[in-house]
């Protein structure tokens, strides 16, 4: 059941996406471990890791075009999701850290250590185990936009005022990670990570591992919110988007399948910033930042709203012209570019590069389109 | 939803009494009394402001009365339940103004409105069985979109789309069909047809019909309530009622 849920109505566009995908994730790693250095076809271990972060910003892209290119909901707060998953991979690497730290505490890590703290926070209890951890990258957000959801969809708050209690969700939580006293390592964050799971997370292999693991839960996020839209779900929660209170009408609880995508999509978000902390080494309440959220939408915008590959393609884009921008003399600038792209895509790609693409292509293939008009059917 | 015999307070599937309500102080609806018999088809006329809408708001849940009574298949107080529960009880309702799920195609539409469980653990794992394949292919015949079945909703014309909602509410299999205007916007020849459609749905479904174009009414030969200021005028079969001196009055005097 599961597989033909995965795979149902496979098109060639998801087709093209996944072999894309999975083939990075085989042959990135490859290149970087047995080609020599000097290698035309090398790729280097820095690349990669870069390569490996823009890719799970496309997971972080698809959660969000699972709840606003299909449900219509517009989450200016999705950070908060990939923070969360972020955070709770950090919280296991830092236990990871045992002796090795600067005060060789086997308990507590560095920063309470120097807070004088005597004993670890009952939050941070059984993040030494790695199934334990994994299992919170998908809870903890996974319960914060439930609990949110059951709130937010079931009082009927939509449209602006929904984006602006999410902005608020992510403000509230980046303000509160601040704070010392959480325990979350307050603005420094979590860092100095040494080993997951026996691994160096420094070492190439790692870093390869972590990359080939990253595109193959991209590819895994593709499938499940593929498979979510295409389903009937998927088609009750495109009515939800486009005719809310019909949707109603015809007897769909609304809020429960707002809830249901909600924080799906919010789990796939863990996942992504779980994915994200150790290729990047740290993790720090700044990821908590609106900007970030805001940021995320515009790939979506860019890439494609409601197409899901193409919110994967617009954080890659987006996120490699951003690269390309703040490494040169152009780097003050970058801010202005992602403005004007976003300004220039909407008046002009409402549909993002996909959407836009795809467009053209139909026109190509049958080049005399159907007109509009048709007879009524009574005469 | 079958209703326990012992729970029975009318024998009628709709029935309403005494409802008011009223918005920021003005009174949308007074005293309304109405009652529907199994099987019966009534067309409600009134003026504009006359409350036909509200009324439906009523009896779907989008508004709750401030008092009344809302009982539906004699014993459930509709007054209670959200727009969903309203649904899934059997009360279909059709827009004044078409709506219809523009971006899916025309057998979306029809399959999103075909009766099911309304789950999303059900809806995440649905099939499409023969048998309701075969409902959905009816039904496109019956409201004449078969040939159009993969377009998209959003591309027909209005009058295509008042035919597709149609499609929608047979396809909900509703004990109660609440049809708003069916007319609206519709040459005479698709009025014409419209009239025919909704009788044929009558024949096994309790309808109330909303609307405004008379030679529609006449049509359609049924009982006929008239609405003024949210309240019952007269009831009773065309003729008899448009020969009433105050429904003149109220249609024409002003």
């Amino acid at each position: 059941m599961i597989t033909r849920f995965l795979l149902q109505n496979m098109d060639r566009r998801a087709g093209i996406f996944l072999a894309v995908v999975l083939g990075l994730a085989l042959l990135v790693p490859l290149s970087n471990l047995l080609l020599p250095v000097g290698s035309f076809l090398h790729v280097p271990t820095s690349t990669m890791s870069l390569w490996g972060k823009y890719l799970c910003y496309a997971l972080l892209a698809i959660s969000l075009d699972l709840v606003w290119g299909y449900c219509g909901i517009l989450s200016l707060g999705h950070g908060a999701f990939f923070a969360l998953g972020g955070y709770a991979m950090g919280m296991y690497l830092m236990r990871q850290i045992g002796t090795r730290g600067v005060y060789g505490n086997p308990i507590l890590p560095d920063f309470m250590v120097f807070l004088n703290w005597q004993e670890l926070p009952w939050y941070w209890w059984g993040f030494s185990s790695f199934p334990f951890a994994m299992l919170m990258v998908l809870a903890v957000p996974g319960l914060l936009a439930f609990v949110f959801g059951w709130f937010a969809f079931r009082s009927r708050v939509t449209g602006v005022y929904l984006s602006i209690i999410t902005q608020a969700l992510t403000y509230a939580l980046l303000l509160a990670f601040f704070r010392n006293d959480m325990g979350f390592g307050g603005n420094n964050g979590l860092t100095d990570f040494k080993d997951i799971v026996g691994f160096n997370v420094q070492a190439q292999g790692t870093r390869a591992a972590l990359f080939a693991m990253t595109c193959v839960m991209l590819a895994a996020g593709f499938l499940i919110a593929r498979g979510i839209v295409v389903s009937k779900l998927g088609k009750v929660v495109i009515a939800i988007r486009d005719a809310e209170s019909r949707t109603r009408f015809l007897g769909y609880r609304v809020d429960r399948f707002k809830l249901f995508v909600f924080t799906v999509s919010a789990c796939m978000a863990g996942v992504a910033g779980a994915l994200y902390v150790p290729q990047v080494g740290i993790i720090n309440p700044s990821e908590f930042a609106p900007a970030n959220s805001i940021e995320t939408v515009i790939w979506v915008a860019v890439g494609g709203r409601g197409t899901l590959v193409g919110a994967a393609l617009g954080a890659v884009v987006v996120n490699w012209a951003k690269t390309m921008f703040t490494s040169g003399f152009m780097a003050p600038y970058w801010l202005f570019a992602l403005g004007g792209l976003f300004v220039v895509v909407t008046l002009f790609l409402p549909k993002g590069i996909v959407g836009t693409f795809e467009a053209l292509w139909e026109r190509r293939r049958k080049p005399a389109p159907t007109p509009a008009a048709e007879p009524a059917p009574a005469e | 939803m079958n209703a326990p015999v012992t729970g029975q307070l009318t024998s009628s599937l709709l029935y309403l009494d005494g409802v008011s309500v009223s918005f920021d102080g003005f009174k949308a609806i007074r005293n309304l009394s109405l009652t529907i018999e199994p099987g019966e088809m009534r067309a409600i006329i009134g003026p504009n402001g006359a409350g036909k809408t509200t009324m439906m708001d009523i009896i779907t849940g989008k508004t709750k009365p401030d008092v009344g009574t809302v009982m539906f298949g004699g014993s459930v107080d509709l007054t209670r339940l959200d727009e969903a529960a309203i649904a899934n009880l059997g009360i279909g309702r059709k827009f004044q103004k078409p709506t219809v799920f523009d971006f899916h195609t025309i057998e979306d539409n029809i399959l999103l409105a075909l009766k099911s469980k309304r789950t999303v653990g059900k809806t995440l794992f649905w099939k499409t069985e023969v048998p309701q394949q075969r409902r959905i292919d009816d039904i496109l015949g019956i409201v004449k979109l078969a040939d159009k079945r993969d377009r998209l909703a959003g591309s027909l014309s209005h009058g295509q789309k008042q035919w597709l909602e149609i499609g929608m509410l047979l396809a909900q299999d509703p004990k109660l069909l609440l049809v708003d205007e069916p007319a609206a916007g519709m040459t005479d020849g698709e009025t014409a047809q419209t009239a025919v459609l909704l009788k044929e749905i009558a024949q096994d479904h309790s309808v109330i019909v909303v609307e405004h174009d008379m030679g529609f009414i006449r049509e359609l030969g049924v009982k006929v309530t008239v609405l003024h200021e949210g309240s019952v005028l007269a009831e009773g079969p065309l003729d008899q009622v448009s020969a009433n001196e105050r429904v003149v009055e109220v249609y024409l005097g002003r």
